[in-house]
Formats: C-alpha cells, sequence, structure tokens
C-alpha cells in the first residue's frame, strides 16, 4: 500500500525515469504515453503517405514497384486506423476524462496500463513484418480471398491478423474501462446532463467499439484458420463465400469511421466554447446526436458494398440509413456554428484547428452524400473520389480535431505554452497541403482514376492533379515539421500556462499544469455544465463552492483529508501484454506456410507466451490481494 | 428519371464540367476513363442523377461555409478578448428546424435516387441483346460470347446501339469491372454470378479498369471495350470464328517452337493441339490491341520485349517464371527463337 500525502499546493516536477514510465498505473502517464506513440505511428503513417505519392507523382513510375506500393498502402492504412487516430483518441481520453469528471484516475489503472503495452506490442508486431519476409499487402481492409493463403503466401497476412488481435484486446479492455469509470468515477453532482461533451463523446465511442471490434476480431480469427489450419471460411470452391468477410469487416469498419470521429467531435465541442467565451450552443442536440449517429453507425455497413452485386432493394435500404445518418451529423455542424455566432472569438491555434475541423468535415460529410447514392457510388466506389471523402472525415475532421486537442490541452499536460506564431504557420501549412493533396482527388475520381494503383499510364488526363496533389503531401509533412519544432522549443522554454491558460469552464482547469498524480486534493462537487467557468464568474445554478480546503475536512466523506489510496506501479501489465506477444510469434512461427497440411505444429512459442503470462497474472493478483 | 432532369443535364452538363476540371482541359479524347461524358444509357442515367446531386451538395457547401466563415469574421475578438458575451445555450426551435432542413434535402436525394435505380431496373431487355460472359483473372480479362461461340481477352468489342448483357465471374480472388463511360462497376467474385448490361451510344473505344483491388498488378489490369457498327461488329465477329489461317516460312516455325516449349499448357490457339486454359485464348492474338492486359500496345517489338522477360514488363505475373527458364535454356539462340514466336503470334489476326 503507497499512500500519497496530498500536497496541494506544489506540482510534481521531477523527472521521471525509464522504469516509471514502464511500471505506471497513472491514467495521466499512459495518456501521454499513448499520446507519444500514437504520434509516432502517426510519423510513420505520413512518411508512407509521401512515399505513395512520390510514386503516383508522375505517370509510368519506377520509384515503387507494385509489390512494395501495395504494403506501404495496405501499412499506410492500418497504421492510421489502428496505430495513429485510435490510440490519439484513446490517449487524450485517457488524460483527460478523469480529469474532466473529477476523478484520481480510470476505473482500472493497471487493465488500463495493460492496454497500452499491449497497443505498442501490437503495433511494433505488425511492424515487424517488414524484416520478416514482407509486410502485409492486402489492403486495410484485406479482403479475402486474396488474404488467402494461396493468394498471400508471406507471412504478412498473419502479422496482420494476429497484430489486429493485440490491438483489439487492447481497445476492448480500454472501452470497458472508460465505460466503468465514467458512469462511477464522477465527482458528486457531475450527472449526465453536466457531462463535458468529450466525456460525452469518449462514453459514446467506447460503446461503439465493445459492440464493433467483436465482428472484425471474428472475421479475422475465421480468416487464421482459414491460412493456418486450413479451413475454408472464405474459399468459394470449397463453399465458403468472400462476401462473408466483407459483411463482417464492414460491421465493424462503418462504426470503425464514427469510433475515430466522435472524439475528435468531442474535443472541438470543448474547444470551440472555450475560445468563443460561451457555452456550446444546444449541449443536448450535440450529446444526443453523437448518440444517434453511434446507434445509426451499426446500419450503414453495406453502403461500402453497394457493387457487390446486392438486390436493388437492399442498396436502396444501405442507401436511406447512409443518408439519414447525414441528419444528426448535420446537426452537430450547425450547433458548432451557433457556438460561434454572438460569442467574442479568440482565434487562438486550438480554435483555428476547430474551425479547420468544421471546414473540412463539411466538405466530407456532403462527399458522403454523393457515395450513399448507389448509382452514383457505382462509379465513383473505389476511385480517388472515395480517398478524398474519407480523408476530409478523417484528416480533415479528426486530424484537425486532434491537433485542436494538443493546442488545448499540452499546457494542461506539460505547465507549458506551445508557440502561438509556430501554431498559426503549423496550421495553415496543413491547411493548404491538405487541400492540395485530397481536393483534387474528388476530380480525379470522376475522372476515373481507381483507388490503389501503383501506376498509371499517360494519357488519362490525371498527370497533372496527382503532381499538385504529391506537393501538397510535402506541404502537409513541412506543417508537422514545425509543429514538432513548436514542440521542441515550447516544452523547454514555452511561456508558462498556469492552471488556466484559456479561461477554460471545466474541471481540469481548476488544477496545476501538468497536475499532481492524484488530480484532485479534494474530490469536487459539481454543481453545473460549467463547474470552473461558474465558479468563476457566478453562473446561475452555482450555489456552493466545492473546493473546500481539505484541512478543513468540512466536508467529511471519504474521498476528503490530506491521505487517499493511490494504486502503486506495477511491472505486471507490461508483463503480461508481452506475454501475449510472445504467444502471437508462437501462433505466427507454429508452421511454415502455406497450410495446406495442419500438421505438424510446433507449440513452443506458444507454451512459453502463455507461461510468461500466467507468471504476469500471478503476479496481479498478489499486488491486488495485497491491497496495492 | 424525370424528364426535367434530362433537360435541365443537357444544359447543365457543360456547366458541371467547368466547374469541375476548373476551366482545364474537359474535352473527352483527354480523358478516356471520364465519368463526366457519359457515352452509353446506363453511364447517362447515372451522369443525370449526378446533376441534382451535385448542385445540391454546391447549395449546401456555399450555404454551410459561408455561414461559417461569416461567423469568424463577424465575431472574432476585436478589441477586449477577455469580455464575455451573452451566454446562449441553446434555441430549441432553431435547432428543430435544422435538423428538419437537412432530412428534407436528403429525403428529396433519396428519392431521386430510387427513381434512378428504377429507371437502371426498367431498361428495356432487349431479346437481341449480345451475351458476354466476363471472367477476371490475376490480372488480365477474359471475355466469352457464348451464343457466338468465340473468346478473347483484353478487348472486347460490341456492337454500338445495341443492348450487352454480361455476366461476371471470377476464377480467382475478387475484382471489379468497370467501363467509365458505358456505366458503372460492379464487382466479380469468386462463387457469385453478377449480372449487368450496357450499350454504348456511339461507336469508339472506351477504357476500362478493374477497380476492386485484386493483387500485386491491380494497376494494370485494364481492358478496352470497341463499339463496332454493325457490319464492323460482324466482320469482327466472323474474323473470330475463323480458324488461323494456313501457315508458312518462319510463322510455322514460331507455331512449331511454340508448340515445342510447352506454351499450350496454359495457353489456347483454335484449330491446334493448344488447349490450355490457364492464360488469354490467343486464337486471335494480333488482331488486339495491347499485350498483358492494357499494359502495351501490340507490336512486335513490345511483343519482343514481352516475351523476353514478362517479369521486367508485369512484375508477378504467372508467364515469368517459365519464360525466364526457357529464355536461359535458349541460350544464344534466344532472340532468334523469340523472333520466330514474335512472328507466329503477330500472324494470328
Amino acid at each position: 500500500m503507497t499512500t500519497y500525502v496530498g500536497s496541494l499546493h506544489v506540482t510534481e516536477r521531477r523527472r521521471y525515469s525509464l522504469m516509471d514510465w514502464v511500471m505506471t498505473v497513472d491514467h495521466k502517464k499512459i495518456g501521454i504515453l499513448y499520446i507519444v506513440t500514437a504520434f509516432a505511428f502517426f510519423l510513420i503513417g505520413g512518411i508512407e503517405a509521401m512515399l505513395m505519392r512520390t510514386q503516383l507523382a508522375v505517370s509510368n513510375n519506377t520509384f515503387l514497384n507494385g509489390e512494395l506500393y501495395n504494403q506501404i498502402f495496405t501499412m499506410h492504412g492500418t497504421t492510421m486506423v489502428f496505430l495513429a487516430i485510435m490510440p490519439l483518441n484513446v490517449g487524450f481520453g485517457n488524460y483527460i476524462v478523469p480529469l474532466m469528471i473529477g476523478a484520481r484516475d480510470m476505473a482500472f489503472p493497471r487493465l488500463n496500463a495493460f492496454s497500452y503495452w499491449l497497443f505498442l506490442f501490437g503495433g511494433l508486431f505488425m511492424y515487424t513484418s517488414f524484416v520478416a519476409g514482407g509486410a502485409p499487402n492486402a489492403g486495410w481492409f484485406s479482403y479475402a480471398p486474396l488474404t488467402e493463403a494461396q493468394f498471400s503466401p508471406t507471412h504478412g497476412m498473419d502479422y496482420w491478423v494476429l497484430g489486429l488481435q493485440l490491438i483489439g484486446i487492447a481497445s476492448l479492455a480500454g472501452s470497458v474501462n472508460f465505460i466503468v469509470t465514467i458512469l462511477n468515477m464522477r465527482a458528486p453532482g457531475m450527472n449526465f446532463n453536466r457531462l463535458p461533451l468529450f466525456v460525452w463523446m469518449t462514453l459514446v465511442t467506447s460503446f461503439l467499439l465493445i459492440f464493433a471490434f467483436p465482428s472484425v476480431t471474428v472475421a479475422i480469427t475465421l480468416l487464421f484458420f482459414d491460412r493456418q489450419l486450413g479451413t475454408n471460411f472464405y474459399l468459394a470452391k470449397m463453399g465458403g463465400d468472400p462476401l462473408l468477410w466483407q459483411h463482417l469487416f464492414w460491421f465493424f469498419g462503418h462504426p470503425e469511421v464514427y469510433i475515430m470521429i466522435l472524439p475528435a467531435m468531442g474535443i472541438i465541442s470543448e474547444v470551440l466554447p472555450t475560445f468563443a467565451r460561451k457555452p456550446i450552443f444546444g449541449y443536448t442536440f450535440v450529446a444526443y446526436s453523437g448518440v444517434a449517429i453511434g446507434f445509426l453507425g451499426f446500419t450503414v455497413w453495406a453502403h461500402h458494398m453497394f457493387a457487390v452485386g446486392m438486390p436493388p432493394i437492399v442498396n436502396i435500404a444501405f442507401s436511406l440509413s447512409s443518408m439519414l445518418i447525414g441528419v444528426p451529423t448535420g446537426v452537430k455542424i450547425f450547433n458548432w456554428i451557433g457556438t460561434l455566432w454572438g460569442g467574442n472569438l479568440n482565434l487562438k491555434t486550438a480554435m483555428w484547428f476547430a474551425i479547420g475541423f468544421i471546414a473540412m468535415f463539411i466538405i466530407g460529410g456532403i462527399s458522403g452524400i454523393f457515395l450513399a447514392a448507389p448509382p452514383v457510388d457505382f462509379q465513383i466506389t473505389d476511385t480517388y473520389f472515395v480517398v478524398a471523402h474519407l480523408h476530409y472525415v478523417l484528416f480533415g475532421g479528426t486530424i484537425l480535431g486532434l491537433f485542436a486537442g494538443f493546442y488545448y490541452w499540452i499546457p494542461k499536460m506539460t505547465g507549458r505554452m506551445l508557440s502561438e506564431k509556430l501554431g498559426m504557420i503549423h496550421f495553415w501549412l496543413v491547411m493548404t497541403g491538405f487541400n492540395l493533396t485530397f481536393l483534387p482527388m474528388h476530380l480525379l475520381g470522376f475522372e476515373g482514376m481507381p483507388r490503389r494503383i501503383y501506376t498509371y499510364h499517360d494519357g488519362m488526363g490525371w498527370d497533372i492533379w496527382n503532381f499538385i496533389e504529391t506537393i501538397g503531401v510535402f506541404t502537409i509533412a513541412l506543417g508537422v515539421l514545425v509543429f514538432l519544432w513548436n514542440l521542441w522549443i515550447s516544452l523547454r522554454a514555452g511561456e508558462h500556462a498556469g492552471n488556466d491558460p484559456w479561461d477554460g469552464a471545466t474541471l481540469e482547469w481548476k488544477i496545476p499544469s501538468p497536475p499532481a498524480s492524484y488530480n484532485f486534493a479534494v474530490i469536487p462537487v459539481v454543481h453545473s455544465r460549467r463547474p470552473f467557468w461558474d465558479e468563476k464568474y457566478g453562473g446561475h445554478d452555482v450555489t456552493i463552492p466545492w473546493h473546500a480546503e481539505p484541512s478543513a475536512g468540512a466536508d467529511g466523506g471519504e474521498h476528503h483529508g490530506r491521505h487517499f489510496h493511490m494504486p502503486s506501479p506495477s511491472l505486471y501489465p507490461a508483463i503480461l501484454a508481452f506475454g501475449l506477444l510472445i504467444v502471437m510469434f508462437g501462433l505466427l512461427y507454429m508452421k511454415d506456410l502455406p497450410a495446406l497440411d495442419p500438421l505438424p505444429m510446433n507449440p513452443l512459442g506458444i507454451i512459453a507466451g502463455v507461461l510468461v503470462m500466467a507468471y504476469a497474472i500471478a503476479g496481479w493478483q498478489g499486488e491486488v490481494s495485497a491491497g496495492k | 428519371m424525370p424528364v426535367s432532369w434530362r433537360f435541365l443535364s443537357r444544359f447543365s452538363r457543360p456547366l458541371v464540367g467547368v466547374a469541375l476540371v476548373l476551366g482545364l482541359s474537359a474535352c473527352t479524347s483527354d480523358l478516356p476513363q471520364t465519368t463526366l461524358y457519359p457515352k452509353g444509357t446506363s453511364a447517362s442515367l447515372v451522369h443525370d442523377l449526378l446533376q441534382p446531386i451535385f448542385w445540391t451538395a454546391v447549395a449546401v457547401f456555399v450555404i454551410v461555409e459561408g455561414l461559417l466563415v461569416y461567423s469568424v469574421a463577424r465575431f472574432r475578438s476585436r478589441r477586449d478578448p477577455k469580455a464575455i458575451p451573452f451566454q446562449l445555450h441553446g434555441n430549441t426551435p432553431l435547432e428543430i428546424a435544422w435538423t428538419i432542413a437537412p432530412a428534407i434535402v436528403l429525403g428529396i436525394i433519396f428519392f431521386l435516387t430510387v427513381s434512378t435505380i428504377n429507371a437502371v431496373g426498367d431498361l428495356p431487355k432487349s431479346a437481341n441483346a449480345i451475351n458476354v460472359r466476363v471472367i477476371g483473372h490475376q490480372w488480365w480479362w477474359e471475355f466469352q460470347y457464348p451464343d457466338l461461340k468465340l473468346v478473347t481477352a483484353s478487348d472486347m468489342h460490341i456492337p454500338a446501339g445495341q443492348t450487352v448483357a454480361y455476366t461476371l465471374e471470377s476464377v480467382d480472388v475478387i475484382h471489379s469491372f468497370w467501363v467509365p463511360q458505358l456505366g458503372g462497376k460492379t464487382d466479380l467474385i469468386p462463387g457469385h454470378i453478377n449480372k449487368g448490361s450496357f450499350s454504348a451510344d456511339q461507336p469508339g473505344e472506351f477504357f476500362g479498369q478493374c477497380a476492386e483491388f485484386c493483387g500485386q498488378q491491380h494497376a494494370q489490369m485494364r481492358f478496352h471495350v470497341i463499339a463496332d457498327t454493325a457490319a464492323d461488329f460482324q466482320a469482327w465477329v466472323k474474323n473470330q470464328q475463323s480458324l488461323p489461317p494456313a501457315l508458312a516460312g518462319k510463322a510455322k516455325d514460331g507455331a512449331d517452337l511454340f508448340a515445342k516449349i510447352g506454351c499450350a499448357g496454359c495457353h489456347t490457339i483454335a484449330g491446334t493441339n493448344a488447349i490450355g486454359l490457364v492464360g488469354p485464348n490467343l486464337t486471335h492474338f494480333g488482331s488486339r490491341n495491347t499485350i498483358a492486359a492494357g499494359v502495351l500496345a501490340n507490336t512486335p517489338d513490345n511483343l519482343r520485349a514481352w516475351l523476353r522477360d514478362p517479369e521486367k514488363v508485369k512484375p508477378g505475373n504467372d508467364m515469368s517464371a517459365f519464360m525466364t527458364t526457357t529464355v536461359k535454356g535458349w541460350g544464344a539462340s534466344a532472340g532468334q527463337n523469340i523472333d520466330l514466336l514474335v512472328e507466329y503470334l503477330t500472324s494470328l489476326k
């Protein structure tokens, strides 16, 4: 048992050792680990994008060959979805959600650490494939039967499948943790009608993930059986069906889009009111439209499959649900504009990124309507129009929203302000580069350029736009470099942030930057949607202060007082994740491909991994029993 | 589709072209794979639906982005960044209004979409439709005309103005059949037989390309649809149904070599012992426009390069290993032997 003595007025400012990070169960440190790791993967995915665009800059180019290009676009999609955007959302959620709801940590701190290590190992595991015989090469959507052993005989697809299993377990555990945290650990008075919108969206996202991810888990498990054990789930000649994969994958894949964008919508729903200096317009509409998007998100998956030859009535049904989901999405956009309307807009970098999100997401939403109409979709699906559409949603939307989150919360996380001047250079470079890259892709789609082609002939009328797009991607890269430079200098010599640099409304701005390990010396009592704002400016529904001095002990109750219980650092979550990693290597190399004969198998790796896991679980349980 | 949209589409088409192409080259011959200048019934119906969706999208874009830009410009902090504006929490009637407004717009688009789906379904099923069986291979296209008893690859000849009813099958992975100027795409899925139809308004050559990622050479799985006049089509059919002419000289030697080294294991040439089904049917190879599914123009020089080193032209193709071994085995006489094969294959008009 470790008892921290709450030192209320001193921010912890010490250098952490490597082991502090490896053993940490503090949601803030884990959040930072998530953010740093995911941002590193974001950079890798970006380098892959630059390689692809270099290849496509001119027609008949030979910079990359087909095989390598296919591996790179597969890993670009996989990396950005599973290793960059999702964990960045989780990272911000980890750091900010407990602060926003007035909690001292996540509900399950060790499980939280376990999720992080699994995500890290899953990502590294997938990237091992590049040096172990070739990366996966069937796209992030990995349509069977191209992924079967006979068409993809390297271990690349196995790395993809097993890596995704690791990431899936991490995501599911993380989602359970968020849900329990948000349902059970809210400070007194923080009811659902007062929950910050970022917390709302994290909650909806976590539920989406729990219902969606098992579908792809099933899909990849069946694929693994096909590849390694000789089953035929997706092989038509043996009675299987390739379309089974598509239904299972997109039943996950479409909610996944909302899993990626809802947290970013939550971020800008915090940023816009703060810098407009007024409350979000229509809190209830914004919160419940997020819930509506979550539900509807499960009814639209087959719009990815309009061209597979489904009967017209099925296409019409999925067209209807896809257009329907445009309604709550439109509502959000209008509510955000309503938030700006009549405000006193402080146009800081975070605000610009939030505005950029709205501006670009409008385009991504509109292009989605084109794709929701099956006859139009027959022409532009699997073309560059779709590439444009998805990047306006996931880059123009999510990534810009995450950058807004960086500029907004880094002062809280580090105690230092980022440079506004570099921030504006960063913003305009990224916006310019983004539109140079992706706007012409709409046109290229209509001009018949298919996706996922590593080369194209001259004389197709595509050359000029492709060249402009390549210039665009390097402009984005320049913008990201400016951001890194900004981080580098600002975290060393940036202005001190103080507790509340933006005059914020939510609880995290009440405490020091960075917060103490226990977050709140005294668990706050919440009386309104904007507890800190109302404390500062006297909102109508604030009746009593919630920041009583702990030593006074006036509030009573078990959370109050100088001594409180925080979980001890533990190495077992990392060891358990490492054991699972060994199991995955064991599964991968239990036999050599091709997998026509299920035997003989070599189970040594699996057994070794299971032993490590058993050791970790025993140790973990020992700590729990000892009450640490 | 309502006639009025047809009408509107006629005069707005150039506008869309201009709007989308931003004044740059919009000439259809510069854009052989464009969807914006449809040349067939099916593609035109889609294009007619695209018009109202496009203009609605433009209107929504202008209004919403306009509101956003106006709010930022109008309400940006000018004097006191600390000043606290009126704390408005929302306006329920307004919010209900902007929930209903997009719903109405989307309802209209949905209605038009369903109309188009029905119109495509109601296209006259002409009794004299040409039936084509399209078979996808990694990475080339096979076209069988069951009624006409002929098989070809890479070039799909059709008679202009006549409905072409095609079935889509795949022997390996998923592909997608797409001729943008004639109609939308449909996938070729192992274990499924999909159907579709299109027709070309005028004679001409239309570019097609595989639109579903199908492996290493997905980018080079191209084909051409050649719409002939009725007379030209009949002539083409007659030629394709005929057996290759009797051979003499170098072409004859080439034919012997073709049989000797085992090309027949994969290729069919009617009237000979070559009956392989793995690669394209070569019976009238000389009459085709391209080699290796649209990668190279069908000239003797290109054919020579392709036979000498297929891996260099199209990495990963099924003929690479065979030709590498064969060419190596020939040693110094490789050039001479390849010339013989070229002579033979180009004679197969």
